[in-house]
């Protein structure tokens, strides 16, 4: 423990899909329950994540994604209900390997005090309101994001 | 081989990140040289509770493994 290690994660989450959802939250609240300091900034699509009632709403669609575990050709993925029927695929996938569900995740994160940033400028852009939004979280720009990642984080993003 | 412990975890049937989060959890809310006793079947809490301990500082005293069960022991240090 002596040696110099990251004592903070910095996270960019960016889109809005079921699977997109998950690596944000699962390595952010390891990185807290490793004892460091963390952030997510929701930017973008990355907004759904935050909305109340929200995520254990998001879809995963078939359509231009090869690496479904049943391949779907595009040409019937763009069919009505095919999104639906992934995501329900994938749902029951992921409670058979009791996997948390997400708003389990964004409950722990809470919990463990992960600074949760909402994208200011997203936000007006796509008409998200405050009180769109899940209690316990901060609204703020990249700046907020970034100052808090130049003290020696690691940063990714999703 | 098994050691004395003073609270016990059951993280049977939790997948990824779980385990970390409730032992992290159950260790904050224990004392100083306690011991938690935490079970779990997820295979990857093996390198997961080694690598928890190495960056929080707690100590991994012993892990055994019983049938597709995984037993750790781990000693809160600070």
């Amino acid at each position: 423990m002596t040696e110099n290690t990251a004592s903070r994660m910095a996270i960019i989450a960016a889109h809005g899909t079921l699977d997109a959802a998950y690596p944000p939250l699962i390595v952010g609240t390891t990185a807290a329950a490793l004892e460091m300091e963390v952030a997510i900034f929701f930017t973008f699509y990355g907004l759904e994540m935050l909305k109340k009632g929200k995520i254990d709403k998001l879809q995963v669609a078939p359509i231009a994604n090869p690496a479904m575990p049943m391949p779907v050709p595009n040409i019937i993925g763009m069919l009505p209900g095919m999104t639906a029927m992934a995501t329900m695929m994938m749902n029951n996938m992921m409670k058979k390997d009791n996997v948390s569900k997400l708003s389990e995740l964004l409950d722990a994160a809470l919990e463990m005090n992960i600074r949760l940033i909402a994208c200011q400028m997203t936000m007006g852009v796509m008409g998200v309101k405050k009180e769109d939004l899940i209690d316990g979280i901060e609204v703020g720009g990249a700046a907020t994001f970034v100052e808090f990642a130049s003290h020696n984080a690691i940063a990714l993003a999703f | 081989m098994s050691e004395k412990f003073d609270q016990t975890l059951d993280c049977s049937g939790l997948n990824c990140p779980m385990p970390i989060l409730k032992t992290k959890k159950a260790v904050d809310g224990m004392q100083v040289g306690q011991v938690l006793k935490m079970i779990a079947t997820d295979p990857g809490s093996v390198p997961d509770i080694n690598a928890w301990t190495n960056k929080t500082g707690h100590e991994l005293l012993s892990h055994e493994q019983d049938g597709d069960k995984y037993i750790f022991y781990v000693k809160k240090t600070k």
